[in-house]
């Protein structure tokens, strides 16, 4: 049996019926379109979002916690074996830096897997605006490895970031500290750390992550300057920054780095653990949301058929009276379905991409998120794939039922009927 | 080679629904190349129902059909499709064309559907039984732009496509004025006496069967004369 005769007489009843084929096919572009859109919006949001948070999120952070002594006086005593909840010894304020940090810093460096590491230097400070003094956060960085692991200065909205490093006593300000300070580029403020010493800084640079209760404490200093603020010598850290080539070992890692180190380590996913999940449920919504409307297409490309089978008993009976076998009238049936499907299907995966391009186009801005100026857009092209792959699979499945039973007309009942 | 055709041995039918009533009462015949039957018979009697079977299209029978001396009880469904598509070409009382399809095409497809020639030669086919039937320049038309008398031209180059061994026609000319009875009719003597085609035509036109080599005569399901 040759391909081209079905081919040709799917052809004929298709155009014979050629305006209800075309809504069928609408329908399925309509829904492959939805489909697209939807999924490269919301994923394009999706990783946006992710993106605030994760990007600039180390994927092994080391730190030292503050930890109740273990030891309390009284377990020392010999008739401590029953209860006991006296604790007394509070912890020690040098605790929190990281102890042996440069053999660590280095040890991490040499690791194959670690992409790099940034130390960081947490000073608890206030800024004195006249006679208020405001809570704030400085965080002392290494400003270029900070920029080249965490994009550091996609987020330094005015100034440049490489300031912190080359200008003495300098400060990067939170955007909301600022507002709330009055301070300009270029001016100095004052700040009191926490042992209550009093120091000028000079603003270079804001800063804005999106995330307002962060923009309003923290700000960025130089790890040299911060180390000076606490008095601390220049191997003083509170934590360290590792970004690794493959995120996915990151709990691995920092479950060995604990060991070795005897130090705290929290991996990404731990720490984020609710990104993955609103990321995934996003997810799924677009994906129940368009295989929804490609099921609901299927059903008019059924309706569209059966109705054509109907409408074709005569010529179902006659191409079986003059020897088509029930199979190749199944064929023909299919065919038509999935003609519907691949043409629709394609239309609908070309207006999809028009769509999300044209989305793409449109201004967004807002202040939570300085490095965003249209609407964000993912053009993964596995979303165009399963989109053709569904057109095509629903188009098959709504066409499978009808074409079953045109393959099984009985020529003898459709010819006596006359 | 064997001269027989067709053969129907002891072929029965009964119908079920409303009640069960024998239609066909052990029908046997043979059917030799080249011959021009006719089978007539009041209305009811069962030549329609033992066309049918004899077409392959029922298969619901009881009793043995052979065509070509080959029996056909046990065959597939694709099997009998490619007995009707190759052996057999049939005429229906209303012509039954494909509206969707050019005259031509509409005699092509049985003939493409054999897939033993290419398309090319299919067409010169088709524009051949055409030609025959007189009607090869309406070849390119749609079939509802013909008068019913070509439309039944046009069916009976389709049922001779791919050279069939027999043609059946039931009640072919029923629907036709006296004029297109009496083209129709030549063109089946042509066909039997030139061609050497074999030809069962059921018919109500007694003057009609009168001009065939044979007719068989039927009356409640049982044949009282052949
Ligand atoms: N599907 C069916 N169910 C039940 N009885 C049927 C069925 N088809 C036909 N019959 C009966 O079978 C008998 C033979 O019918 P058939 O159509 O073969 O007659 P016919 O000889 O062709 O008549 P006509 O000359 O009017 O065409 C009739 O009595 C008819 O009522
Ligand atoms: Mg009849």
């Amino acid at each position: 049996m040759r391909i081209g005769l079905i081919i040709s007489i799917s052809k004929a009843l298709l155009m014979a019926r050629w305006k209800q084929t075309l809504v069928a096919a609408v329908g399925v572009t309509f829904s492959i379109t939805m489909f697209i859109t939807l999924l490269s919006f919301m994923t394009g949001l999706n990783n946006l979002l992710d993106g605030l948070i994760l990007n600039r999120t180390p994927h092994v952070h080391i730190y030292e916690e503050m930890h109740p002594s273990e030891k309390q006086p009284i377990n020392y005593s010999a008739d401590g074996q029953g209860h006991n909840f006296i604790s007394s010894i509070k912890p020690k304020n040098e605790l929190l830096d990281i102890r042996n940090s440069t053999a660590i810093m280095k040890s991490l460096k040499d690791d194959s897997r670690v992409l790099g590491v940034s130390p960081k230097v947490n000073v608890q400070v206030f800024y004195n605006v006249g006679a208020v003094d405001l809570n704030g956060v400085l965080n002392g960085i290494d400003a270029v490895e900070e920029n080249r692991l965490f994009s550091f200065s996609e987020y330094v909205v005015e100034g440049n970031y490489q300031d912190l490093k080359n200008v003495p006593n300098s400060i990067i300000l939170g955007k909301g500290a600022a507002e709330q300070i009055l301070a300009n580029v270029g001016d100095n403020i004052q700040i009191t750390t926490s042992k209550g010493q009093r120091v000028q800084l000079k603003v270079v640079g804001y800063f804005q992550s999106g995330l307002q209760d962060i923009d309003k404490v923290q700000s960025y200093v130089s790890m040299a300057t911060a180390q000076k603020l606490l008095g601390e010598s220049n191997s003083y850290m509170t934590d360290i920054q590792v970004k690794l080539l493959d995120i996915n070992e990151a709990p691995e890692v920092a479950k060995e780095y604990r060991q070795i180190y005897d130090v705290e380590a929290v991996d990404i996913q731990t720490a984020n653990a609710q990104f993955e999940t609103g990321t995934a449920i996003r997810t799924l919504i677009s994906y129940a949301v368009g295989i929804t409307l490609l099921i609901v297409s299927g059903f008019g490309i059924y309706n569209i058929l059966n109705m054509m089978i109907y409408e074709k008993m005569d010529t179902i009976a006659i191409l079986k009276a003059t020897g088509f076998s029930g199979k190749d009238v199944k064929r023909v049936f299919i065919m038509i379905a999935l003609t519907i499907g691949i043409f629709g299907g394609l239309f609908g995966l070309f207006f999809g991409f028009l769509i999300s391009s044209g989305i793409d186009q449109i201004p967004f801005k807002t202040d939570a998120l300085p490095t965003i100026k249209t609407y964000p857009i993912n053009y993964d092209p596995r979303y165009y794939l399963i989109g053709g792959i569904f057109s095509v699979i629903t188009t098959y499945y709504a066409g499978y039922f009808p074409s079953r039973k045109a393959s099984k007309v009985d020529p003898v009942v459709i010819i006596r009927g006359k | 080679m064997s001269s027989i055709v067709l053969q129907a041995k002891e072929i029965s039918k009964f119908f079920h629904d409303p009640f069960d009533i024998q239609v066909l009462k052990k029908i046997s015949f043979v059917i030799e190349r080249g011959e021009f039957t006719s089978i007539i018979g009041k209305s009811g009697c069962g030549k329609s129902t033992l066309l049918y079977i004899l077409s392959t299209m029922d298969t619901d029978y009881e009793g043995d059909l052979l065509i070509d001396g080959q029996v056909m009880r046990g065959k597939k469904e694709s099997e009998l499709a490619r007995v009707r598509n190759g052996k057999i070409g049939f005429v229906f009382q209303f012509h039954y064309l494909l509206n969707e399809f050019s005259v031509l095409k509409n005699v092509m497809l049985p003939g493409l559907k054999l897939n033993q020639l290419s398309s090319a030669e299919v067409e010169h086919n088709a524009y051949e039984k055409l030609k025959i039937l007189g009607i090869q320049d309406e070849a390119l038309k749609m079939p509802n732009q013909l008068s019913g008398g070509q439309k039944q031209r046009v069916a009976i180059a389709r049922a001779l496509i791919n050279s069939p061994l027999i043609v059946m026609g039931d009640e072919p000319t029923g629907n036709l004025d006296k004029k297109n009875t009496e083209i129709v009719f030549e063109i089946f003597k042509e066909l039997a006496e030139e061609f050497g085609q074999s030809l069962l035509i059921v018919t109500h036109d007694n003057e009609f069967a009168e001009r065939t080599h044979r007719i068989i005569e039927m009356e409640d399901g049982m044949i009282i004369r052949s």
